[in-house]
């Protein structure tokens, strides 16, 4: 356990350095990470005020703060192994990690962990920006915003676990980029990334719910903005609990038969 | 007509390349076709709700997309590829090779490299337009379609003048292609009518990065939307970068050393 803990301060300092070698790049992710959510939110205030600012139970001021909401949620949990990961067995770069004696998946944690300490700020201020000039209106459910912090580091779980077996496939194909752009239609739609899901088609939201998908992003966004009930919310978490326990099998198991196929390119 | 013919070698050497690796064609079609399926599925959702969306119709949206894609095909084949292979060899000093041919070295470096498979989304964008203006039938007619086609053409010449300007200030500053991918992630905003945005997102789109002149004005023209002070400023506009980034070519290539010579 100690020496998990100094593993990770280790890799705080390492991701730290290296990122403020690529402001830049960090720069440019963000654009795109603010970008996306605010291109959503004007086209839904635009049908919403069209159609006497009322469009399935959301007014434009409602779909401002679910927007906003969804731009730091998506922050928080978003992972960029799924492109590091092809980078890594192409170039052999996996090898060295492969000699260490802790399992590789700490590292990336700890990557992605101070990548947003030092991100998330700056995030915040943003969506507070956007906030004056889009009027989010947000209901106050005090229960709710306390479960909320829990179900987002659930969600961070989740979404984590899951990006990373997908990163895995690496080990298979060199061709990720196909896969990739299949997650992330899946992910636009079925995440609330796209629109809340209450709004999409029902059978949508039957296969968000029965995947990981809106247990990743959506839930602790709806669970926010006071549009659960107590007991969905039980539901969530339980089910934030199902996908957290199938994802550490996962990333075991594909972990196990990806080692074995690897046979260093390029090393 | 020497570019005409310079563009063909580029493109002949493109496919000798890629010809190797057949199977990128079925993965960049694939790729392609879930990109279109993904955008016209936005589409519906949004439909769903409502007839129109800032004023245009779902088939007019649909036919900004067709625009979209054959555009963003346009820089993803030509454009992209050739301005990052220019400042590559700006960097590494392999610049001198172009400097030696007997060709205009500006033209050179604007078609030196050719992205095949983009090709497909100018084929898919293609369609989706027809298809689009199909449906839209009655409301296209010989005014639009020239109109349209003047707007791609001026359209082009800002986006491709944008980059060539960001790529020459790589004789001044060595690290420029990060105001490129910002180009990139920026563009995505052009699916949708531009007229939707607030101001200060909507000049940003216009001024900062030409999305609205390279998507928005042509998609305009086509549904008969466009006022004469659109397409005069777009045609001026066009006019004035192209003077500009030629100027600024040349005073680069005159500071040019040769990092590798």
């Amino acid at each position: 356990m100690r020496a998990l803990l100094e593993l990770y301060v280790q890799q705080f300092k390492t991701s730290f350095a290296t990122m403020l070698q690529y402001r830049a790049s960090l720069v440019i992710w963000l654009i795109g990470q603010v970008l996306e959510p605010v291109i959503y939110l004007i086209v839904w205030s635009t049908v919403a005020r069209a159609s006497g600012d009322q469009v399935g139970g959301f007014t434009s001021a409602d779909f401002a703060a679910y927007f906003l909401v969804l731009m730091i949620v998506n922050h928080v949990t978003y992972t960029w192994i799924m492109y590091e990961f092809e980078y890594r067995v192409r170039e052999g770069g996996l090898s060295p990690v492969l000699l260490r004696p802790v399992h590789p998946i700490h590292n990336d944690v700890a990557d992605n962990l101070t990548s947003k300490m030092v991100s998330l700020p700056g995030m915040l201020l943003t969506a507070i920006g956007l906030g004056l000039i889009f009027r989010p209106d947000f209901r106050v459910v005090p229960w709710a915003i306390v479960a909320f912090i829990p179900s987002l580091a659930l969600a961070f779980v989740v979404r984590f676990l899951v990006e990373w077996s997908l990163a895995l496939a690496a080990f298979w194909t060199t061709r990720v980029g196909a896969l990739n752009q299949m997650y992330f239609v899946l992910m636009l739609f079925l995440s609330g990334q796209m629109a809340p899901l209450s709004l999409m088609p029902a059978w949508i939201q039957v296969t968000a719910s029965a995947l990981p998908f809106r247990w990743m992003v959506a839930f602790p966004i709806e669970l926010l903005l006071g549009r659960l009930t107590p007991a969905e919310a039980l539901i969530g978490f339980g089910a934030q609990a199902i996908w957290i326990a199938v994802g550490l099998g996962l990333v075991r198991i594909v972990w196990r038969a990806g080692v074995r196929t690897y046979s260093a390119v390029g090393a | 007509m020497s570019t005409l013919r310079l563009l063909w070698v580029s493109f002949r050497v493109g496919v000798m390349g890629e010809l190797a690796y057949r199977v990128n064609f079925v993965v960049q079609l694939f790729q392609s076709i879930v990109g279109l399926g993904t955008a016209l599925a936005g589409l519906a959702v949004v439909f769903a709700y409502t007839d129109t969306l800032g004023g245009w119709q779902a088939d007019e949206v649909v036919a900004l997309v067709g625009v979209y894609i054959l555009v963003g095909g346009v820089i993803g084949a030509v454009i992209q590829p050739s301005m990052e292979e220019f400042i590559e060899s700006v960097r590494e000093g392999t610049l001198d090779y172009v400097l030696t041919k007997p060709e205009d070295a500006q033209l050179l470096v604007s078609i030196q490299e050719v992205d095949i498979w983009e090709l497909i989304d100018i084929v898919v964008g293609f369609g989706v337009l027809v298809v689009a203006l199909a449906r839209l039938d009655e409301r296209v007619g010989v005014a639009q379609a020239g109109s349209f086609a003047l707007m791609l053409l001026a359209g082009g010449a800002i986006v491709y003048s944008f980059w060539l300007i960001l790529a020459t200030l790589s004789f001044w500053f060595v690290r420029v292609e990060n105001i490129l991918v910002i180009f990139q992630s920026m563009y995505e905003a052009g699916r949708w009518p531009i007229s939707l945005y607030p101001g200060w997102l909507r000049f940003g789109l216009t001024f900062l990065v030409p999305v609205a002149f390279a998507v928005t004005v042509p998609a305009e023209a086509l549904t008969g939307r466009l006022d004469g002070t659109s397409l005069w400023g777009a045609l001026g506009l066009a006019g004035v970068l192209l003077v500009v980034s030629r100027l600024l070519w040349r005073t680069g290539i005159r500071r040019y050393s040769g990092a590798s010579a």
